[in-house]
């Protein structure tokens, strides 16, 4: 092993591979900081070039790029809310809450400084897990993998909010949307209404912008101020280190949960930061800041995704399974240069593996410490006056979305899953909640499923089994140590007194379970229990929540109605909620009939006349701009824009065809 | 002396002139210079179509007249049916769109799939790249061979699949065929998820294409930890189909179905089998040019392809992406096509329900 990890060193630090990797990280920046193109497109981009070059340096490209992956995210999840890729939705809860309060340069330090640390600390776990992983792999079986995801939605009990009932429905509506689509047991296609779109299930990508970004889009944009309330920015982001180096163990040992979560094949990357997040808030003595800033709340997602990607590495090496779609992509890249995964990449070529493993840590430093150095330039962009960025950030979440699959449906859903957002945000239903039960849905049932046929119900007795199942008992007890926050209570005089907005958001929640009920009876035994029973339980859960807030219990923490009790309230010019709802609605009607590109420059130029009352020439600019910019992207990574329907009448020019 | 010095001159004359013949009408029919060619891949990015198309990629453009740029686009969706239907409905017939299928592809069409809005009649096949695979068990069971599964009985053969509408239905219709017990697990996230239970010993059944079993299976067979005991086979120039090149010490289905059954397969159960066979295995990758695609760029792309395949060093680079087999461009193409996506109505009701 020190063998293997000098040889390694030596490999490493040639002058050679340090500018390969660099330069990877600086591809990998440049394209991440664009919300829906992470990894996957920087990576595709590589591979043909990946031919004519010799193998080290086209191995130190590809980890350059794929290392910085959940680091140039953190950008937008801090600065404008918009979660980057599924790693870093955890970030945005506290992270976008600082940048609103002018603290973006220190939420940004703080998240690159653990994105820096988590990585140099993954890689060190690595060095040593490398070795036994096999069979810690293979000891997580079916059973071992339904528990895990047990014990991810356990999280919810301190996500949850003031309202337990609420936030199990919020999660169970999150495991309902997240069995749509074909049934892992018989292949059945669940709530599809026969639509191919709904067949595949509705995007992660889609499902996070929606639940996060899109309502925060129309909140500020209802505020019209910029993202920073504070004037000075203040540099801050030095505090930021400084917190981190406070809270070190917190970061250690949610490096440490990312780097074996990452490892484990199944359970995903996009749960990676749910967990730290969870884990973090669990642990803590005072809760009452998360979710409005709490930089504990930042630190601990960040050490974890980049450590992840080093977890993500071992079942990719070993045994030739991607954990996320950028390992597939690296996989891919790999066998290109001739590198076989298999048991041989801890044995005869551990060196390999370790030049891979150290290099991933060198290009988080590289990377973060470029973001880290950038964070105080960029974190000016929450002084802007939010109506000159709203289409800016409209014209990105929707691109994102379209990224995912391709489709315009990809839009019309960002637009359904928004608006289901706003009204879960207006009325407090827990949003991570519903993102939780989402992201497990399909492992939750699938190896549920998997387990039982294996081991029937003699699985729950198995070692690895009760001891996560403890683990479980024992994080859900430590999370009920102190009782959540309720926001409600300090806030006693201006609670909501009409009900009935709340209590038919209810009924829409209790109608969603009584289909799914109504679904999976439809289906057959195999193809329907998971969601007929989910319904059935959920039915009376959300029911307990309608009857309240029908039955006008003002006093119960059910009611929060954020259009009576948000920080908004009373202010001058404030626009009724659906108003940006409308806009954004017009955006996509615009894209059905013309296509994106022609849409984009019109709702560019009306919104900014109309809203940011810009001049003509910043008009012109300002919509030129952009669109140069994507046509100009487009082209390079051979992207296709939506079209219309006036696409598919007329035979138009690149790129509007 | 002198004859011996005529006869390779003679011979490297007529190449030149028949090199220089089909450049000219290259030049002058289809030139590719400055363009660029997209190659819809309807799969994910890092999976195992992605990975080919991406391997022949750089060596096509190498070779087709005017080195064009040839970048991978990926439409994933639908179990490929979304990218496929994409390429019938919008490609034009000038070259610059291409499809590269896989067996997946191929099955939900032969099905009858209502997602398949495209049809394999109308496209013109540059090449097919072909694979086998190989059935192995874990040395728990005790058996050494296949004919001996059938004498598993009470014992639980697990299998771990991906659905019962995959290529894995080949394998459930086979076991069938052998009368072998089998309970199949569905919902395994891929071959390689199915392959991990086996390592772990949650499924006791398993298969891999060739290349996989050659890097990821042979380590365990090797450590006694695995058992290979048949290949599907691979068809030989007159449509049989006999033992796998690349593993010919392992029988193949029909003769362990002789073994078991005393005489050669057949009837309806054997003809849906084929199908499924076929559409599966001897031409599981196949690239595309679109309907009513002129002569001249048909043939630019299949020159193109023969080249790729012929030059000196592509089996060894090969071996890695596509393991041993051959790689049949042109009639051989053709042919291979006509068989993966030809099926009678009765087989398709037999795909159906078997």
């Amino acid at each position: 092993m020190i063998d293997a990890l000098l040889s390694a060193l030596e490999a490493i630090v040639s002058i050679e591979h340090m500018l390969f990797l660099a330069g990877g990280v600086l591809l990998g920046l440049t394209i991440g900081i664009l919300p829906g193109l992470g990894g996957i497109a920087g990576l595709s981009l590589l591979m043909p070039f990946i031919y004519g070059m010799d193998t080290v340096s086209a191995l130190a490209m590809l980890i350059g790029l794929v290392a910085v992956i959940p680091t140039s995210d953190t950008f937008t999840s801090v600065l404008m809310g918009i979660p980057g890729s599924s790693a870093s939705q955890a970030t945005v809860l506290d992270g976008f809450p600082l940048a609103k309060q002018g603290k973006a340069a220190y939420a940004l330090g703080a998240a690159f400084s653990a994105s820096l640390m988590g990585g140099l600390i993954g890689a060190v776990v690595l060095t040593a897990f490398v070795l036994i992983a096999r069979p810690v792999i293979l000891f997580f079986g079916s059973a071992e993998l339904f528990m895990l995801a047990v014990l991810g939605l356990s999280m919810v009990g301190v996500l949850a909010g003031s309202s337990l009932p609420k936030g199990l429905s919020a999660c169970g509506l999150g495991l309902l949307v997240g069995s749509i689509g074909g049934a892992p047991a018989t292949g059945e296609f669940r709530m599809s209404f026969d639509i191919s779109y709904l067949m595949d299930g509705i995007p992660l990508v889609v499902i996070g912008l929606g639940m996060f970004a899109f309502p925060e889009i129309i909140d500020l944009c209802r505020q019209n101020r910029s993202i920073s309330k504070a004037n000075a920015l203040g540099t801050g982001w030095f505090e930021g280190l400084r917190d981190m180096i406070r809270h070190k163990w917190l970061c250690l040992r949610c490096a440490a949960i990312g780097c074996v979560v990452g490892a484990l094949p199944g359970l995903g990357g996009s749960v990676v930061d749910w967990i730290a997040y969870g884990h973090v808030v669990q642990t803590s003595k005072d809760k009452s800041q998360f979710g409005r800033g709490d930089i504990r709340g930042v630190l601990a997602p960040e050490s974890a995704n980049n450590a992840k990607e080093g977890g993500g590495l071992v079942p990719t090496l070993l045994f030739g399974i991607p954990g996320s779609g950028s390992m597939a992509v690296f996989l891919g890249g790999m066998v290109l240069l001739g590198i076989e995964p298999g048991p041989s990449l801890v044995e005869s070529q551990l060196d390999l593996t370790y030049t891979i493993v150290w290099s991933l840590a060198l290009a988080n430093v590289i990377g973060a410490g470029t973001c880290l150095f950038l964070s105080p330039v960029v974190a000016r962009l929450t002084t802007i006056p939010y109506h000159y960025l709203a289409p800016f950030m409209i014209a990105v979440i929707f691109f994102a979305a379209f990224q995912a699959t391709r489709d315009f449906l990809d839009m019309f859903a960002l637009l359904v899953v928004g608006v289901l957002g706003v009204y879960m945000k207006r009325f407090g239903w827990p949003r991570p909640a519903f993102l939780i039960g989402f992201v497990l849905a399909g492992m939750s049932e699938t190896y549920l499923y998997q387990a039982l046929q294996f081991y029937s119900w003699g699985f729950l007795l198995k070692p690895g089994v009760v001891v996560i199942a403890l683990i479980t008992l024992v994080s859900v007890w430590y999370g009920a140590r102190n009782v959540p926050h309720n926001p409600a209570d300090e806030e006693d005089e201006s609670r909501a007194i009409n009900l009935t907005p709340q209590a038919i958001f209810a009924g829409v929640v209790v109608a969603l379970f009584a289909f799914g009920l109504y679904d999976g009876l439809t289906r057959s035994f195999l193809g329907g229990v998971f969601p007929a029973g989910l319904s059935a339980v959920m039915l009376v859960i959300s029911g307990i929540v309608f009857v309240k807030l029908a039955m006008g219990k003002t006093a119960d923490a059910a009611n929060y109605d954020h259009e009576i009790v948000g920080d908004h309230v009373g202010q001058d010019g404030i626009v009724g909620l659906g108003h940006y709802v409308y806009w954004i609605t017009g955006f996509v009607a615009g894209i059905a009939l013309v296509g994106f590109l022609p849409a984009l420059i019109v709702f560019f130029a009306i919104f900014l006349r109309v809203k940011a009352r810009a001049t003509w020439a910043r008009t012109g600019l300002l919509t030129a701009a952009p669109f140069l910019g994507l046509v100009g992207l487009a082209r390079i990574m051979v992207l296709e824009f939506p079209g219309g329907l006036l696409q598919s009448l007329v035979d138009l020019p690149w790129p509007f065809g | 002396m002198l004859r011996t010095l005529i006869k390779p001159l003679a011979v490297s004359a007529a190449s030149v002139i028949a090199f220089t013949g089909t450049t000219a009408q290259h030049v002058a029919a289809a030139d590719f210079s400055g363009q660029r060619i997209e190659w819809i891949i309807p799969f994910k990015e890092g999976g195992g179509s992605d990975r080919w198309s991406r391997f022949y990629a750089p060596l096509l453009s190498e070779q087709l007249p005017g080195q064009p740029t040839i970048v991978v686009k990926n439409i994933p969706g639908g179990g490929s049916t979304k990218g496929a239907n994409q390429f019938q409905a919008r490609a034009e017939p000038d070259g610059k769109t291409l499809l590269g299928t896989s067996g997946s592809t191929q099955l939900p069409y032969l099905l009858g799939d209502k997602r398949v809005n495209y049809e394999y009649k109308d496209w013109t096949v540059v090449l097919a790249t072909g694979t086998g695979a190989i059935m192995y068990i874990n040395p728990e069971l005790g058996v050494e061979k296949a004919a001996d599964l059938v004498n598993l009985d009470g014992t639980d053969l697990k299998f771990g699949s991906q659905g019962a509408t995959s290529l894995d239905l080949l394998v459930l219709l086979g076991l069938q065929m052998l009368e072998v017990d089998v309970s199949p697990v569905f919902g395994m996230k891929g071959r390689g998820a199915a392959r991990l239970a086996f390592e772990r010993g949650e499924v006791n059944l398993d298969y891999q294409t060739s290349a996989s079993f050659l890097t990821k299976v042979t380590p365990l067979v090797e450590k006694g930890k695995a058992v290979p005991i048949m290949t599907w086979g691979f068809p030989d120039g007159s449509g049989n189909i006999v033992r796998d090149p690349t593993f010919p010490d392992l029988p193949s289905f029909p003769e362990v179905y002789e073994q078991v059954h005393g005489k050669a397969p057949s009837g309806q159960e054997w003809e849906v089998w084929k199908s499924l066979y076929f559409a599966g295995y001897p031409a599981q990758k196949m690239i595309f040019l679109p309907n009513e695609t002129p002569d001249d760029i048909v043939q630019a792309y299949r020159d193109a392809a023969q080249a790729v395949i012929s030059a000196p060093d592509f089996a060894e680079r090969a071996e890695a992406v596509l393991g041993t087999y051959p790689q049949a461009v042109g009639e051989g193409a053709e042919t291979m096509m006509q068989q993966a996506v030809d099926l009678d109505e009765a087989s398709r009701t037999g795909c159906r329900t078997g």
